[in-house]
């Protein structure tokens, strides 16, 4: 498994780098030159998972997520998405569709069922006051398919 | 984002432009709740055409807004989403809720 580049960052849990995380982690693709469906899924996988450390991890306090993306070879992106906030006691039924620990703020209850679906692979690790760690991977096609 | 709500009888269109995210979802949900309570209009079509990103943060939005109008006795429709936006709403199943249109070409 050879990395070909690596971007890591930490930035506060403020919502407006929900869009931030989304610029970098695209800046970052672009150098596998990836399709618009490709770079999309992959956009809105980041955004839901920086929107659960902000809403669910954090939700009574500020803190920070540390962001590491790797493009690996063959066309592989890799992205790490960490928080130290309250964790998921749960992470199944966090993982169920439609539920949600935040409905007055009306989330849908599918970012993990968006991260699932959009990336190819999902591993959420989760401690209760220690934070949760989503990792995603995605192979990319090849200019040839 | 922007957002340009524009009415014909008792139909109105609230066209957005810019990005829907957790972050900017309340700006939305702000204005048009205000609309839906001080015009209460029959049909409120949201209009994606000028939306280049939306993650699961517009379903709530989505969701939120059929669910006030309907119990002011209106109808919300969804205009104009693009590829990747209609992949998230088939994620969602709202097309069972919420009626999906798009302009002809």
């Amino acid at each position: 498994m050879k990395i070909l580049n690596e971007v890591k960052f930490t930035m506060p849990s403020l919502s407006l780098n929900e869009a931030v995380a989304r610029a970098a982690v695209s800046s970052l693709l672009v150098q596998y030159d990836p399709t618009v469906e490709e770079l999309s899924d992959i956009r809105t996988a980041v955004s839901e998972a920086v929107t659960n450390s902000i809403v669910h991890g954090y939700r009574h306090k500020s803190g920070n997520i540390e962001i590491t993306v790797r493009l690996i070879e063959p066309r592989e992106i890799y992205i790490k998405i960490r928080d130290k906030g309250c964790g998921i006691a749960d992470i199944d039924r966090a993982m169920e569709p439609l539920f949600t620990t935040a409905p007055e703020e009306e989330r849908s209850g599918l970012g993990f069922s968006v991260m699932s679906s959009f990336m190819d692979k999902l591993k959420v690790k989760s401690e209760v006051d220690n934070g949760t760690t989503v990792i995603m991977r995605k192979k990319l096609k090849s200019h040839d398919e | 984002m922007t957002i340009d709500i524009t009415t014909q009888g008792q139909t109105a269109t609230a066209s957005l432009c810019g990005e829907i995210d957790h972050h900017n979802a309340k700006e939305i949900r702000e204005e048009l709740d205000r609309f839906i309570m001080s015009s209460q209009p029959k049909e409120l079509e949201i209009d994606f055409k000028g939306i280049s990103f939306m993650d699961s943060s517009g379903i709530g939005l989505i969701m939120g807004r059929h669910k006030l109008i309907s119990e002011c006795g209106g109808v919300l429709v969804v205009k104009n989403p693009q590829l990747y936006i209609k992949r998230v709403l088939k994620l969602s199943g709202i097309e069972r809720l919420v009626r999906i249109t798009n302009d002809r070409l």
